[in-house]
């Protein structure tokens, strides 16, 4: 009986998992290489063009997805690790305090907190109407439908994805450690550089991997914000699954973003050392 | 000389600090502010004066109310499912060594890094092979599926901290294993359970691109809203979005000051 514990405190969840993650993965896959439509039926023909006329139709929405998650990704890195930096080292008894605030975000609907960043930044909003009504902006000034205001709005919806983990890292540093290098003749600079940042690295790799993946698959941010010139690939299939119900060419590309995505994540852990972060991490 | 230019660096980077947290919060502050706005018009878009009114009626827009509701019941049945499940897998995996050890941590590794949008399709595509309606049940157990990643790796983590030499004693002194669990493994992992529970129904009320996908006509809070963009979102939206986040930060200030009493 004992033996058997485990395997039956599991079993639910591999049920779950099995059956709702990794057969619909399989249907998916299988209704990528099927033809037909909507309402003769699909069936399976193999037919791996379905793959090249997706990613051929679609490129231009794909590299965008790719570009505006990978922009957004290193401006949230550029904008959020100097505030895990000055939480981490100088915090002091508030840290606390400023990891709460940074995190009120999310006790706001992701959808409505995007369709208020997206108020913030109307046209006639509060921000850029008062600037134009004293005459500093030009009146056709906008920010809403154009890529800026994509990749603001996925910034500011992920940044505390990259906060956390690179706070998490610089909080297991130990001021000694800096103490001592600046004993032995480093500047504030190379301190920096030669201690602090490498001990911080397997902190930005956790923070890009939960920002890259969801930041290029989003469709809320460009749908709200980004009006019809900025379509990413998760509203193309999004729009394919549910207007158009062309399921193979929605799988198909379903599939190319994840296999890209997964590919990036490889090349970028590999790129960074996985041995060494993952080293680095256990500690 | 150093020190003053020490002092200044971390100065700018306190302000900057604060900088960034305001830029955090202004949304937020925009949406507790426009359901305070009497507005004329059909767009709720600029400021038009200082009411109540949409207070008083808060429930007038049936549908939006009906999509609330909807929300709140799939989180919580989806969080009560979630919870348990996940927590027999986290005991198994935090607790036991078994032959399939590495495959299941795969397996939820799997299920988190897999992308909304991804997770969403692939059970449509189930759903439309098993020639399965799409409703609130559909949405229930697409919201397990995602939750229940992140249930079994917080309370694993929880049960990586449990000393068994507690279990052995209770053993020793007679009680089964159901009496076991009941009265020391299942305490000891409470807070790591309910932090579970916490995290499972925020993903489940806030979701919205899974749910796109899995939800047939049925709609929840989050579809309700993006469905009402392009007709302007009526202030009923930012009033029920304002009391949310208030229960929420409530909630959690409440909780940390509990936990702050007990240590």
């Amino acid at each position: 009986m004992r033996r058997l514990t485990p395997y039956l405190l599991a079993l639910p969840g591999w049920m779950w998992m099995a059956i709702f993650l990794v057969v619909p993965l399989g249907a998916m896959a299988s209704v990528s290489l099927q033809t037909g439509n909507a309402i003769d039926g699909f069936v399976m023909t193999f037919s791996v063009s379905n793959y090249s006329d997706a990613i051929g139709g679609y490129s231009i929405q794909l590299v965008r997805s790719l570009v505006y998650g990978g922009v957004a990704t290193l401006a949230m890195l550029v904008i959020g690790y100097p505030v895990a930096y000055w939480i981490a080292f100088k915090g002091g008894r508030h840290k606390s305090v400023y990891l709460f605030l940074l995190l009120l975000p999310f006790f706001v609907s992701f959808v409505l907190r995007t369709i208020s960043w997206g108020f913030l930044l109307a046209d006639d909003g509060i921000l850029l109407g008062t600037l134009k009504s004293w005459g500093l902006l030009h009146p056709d000034f906008r920010v809403l439908a154009t890529s800026f205001a994509v990749v603001a709005g996925l910034t500011y919806n992920f940044l505390p994805f990259m906060i956390l983990p690179i706070y998490v890292a610089l909080e297991r540093v130990d001021p000694r450690l800096v103490e001592a290098a600046q004993d032995l003749y480093a500047g504030r600079g190379t301190a920096f550089r030669k201690v602090v940042l490498p001990l911080s690295l397997p902190g930005v790799f956790a923070g890009v991997l939960m920002t890259f993946v969801p930041a290029t698959a989003d469709p809320v941010n460009a749908q709200v914000l980004g009006g019809t010139s900025n379509t990413m690939i998760g509203n193309i299939i999004q729009t394919e699954y549910l207007i158009n119900n062309d399921y193979p060419t929605a799988s198909a590309l379903s599939f190319t973003l994840m296999a890209v995505l997964l590919v990036g994540i490889f090349a970028y852990a590999r790129v960074l050392g996985t041995e060494n972060v993952l080293e680095a991490a256990a500690r | 000389m150093r020190d003053a230019r020490t002092r200044i660096g971390d100065r700018l980077l306190h302000a900057y600090t604060w900088l960034v947290i305001l830029w955090l919060v202004s949304p937020i502050a925009v949406m507790i502010m426009f359901g305070f706005n009497d507005k004329k018009s059909k767009s709720n878009a600029t400021w038009q004066g200082f009411t109540f009114k949409w207070y008083g009626e808060l429930f007038a827009l049936t549908d939006l109310t009906q999509a609330l509701v909807n929300s709140l019941a799939i989180a919580i049945v989806s969080t009560v499912v979630t919870v348990v499940i996940g927590t027999m897998l986290g005991l198994a995996l935090g607790r036991h060594r078994f032959r399939a050890h590495g495959a299941t941590n795969f397996l939820v590794f799997a299920a988190i890094s897999t992308p909304e949008l991804v997770m969403g399709a692939s059970l449509l595509s189930l759903f439309v092979s098993a020639n399965l309606p799409r409703d609130a049940v559909t949405i229930t157990i697409a919201h397990v599926l995602f939750s229940l990643s992140f249930v079994t790796v917080t309370v694993r983590a929880r049960v990586g901290t449990l000393d068994p030499s507690l279990e052995e004693a209770a053993r020793d002194l007679g009680a089964g294993p159901w009496a076991t669990f009941r009265q020391v493994t299942l305490p000891a992992i409470m807070p790591g359970v309910l932090a579970g529970a916490m995290l499972a129904f925020a993903l489940s009320i806030d979701d919205y691109v899974v749910t796109s996908f899995v939800n047939g006509s049925t709609l929840t809070f989050p579809l309700w809203i993006v469905g009402s963009v392009k007709t302007g979102i009526p202030p009923q939206v930012n009033v029920m979005g304002t009391l949310i986040f208030s229960v929420g930060v409530l909630i959690a200030i409440i909780n940390t000051i509990a936990s702050r009493r007990r240590a």
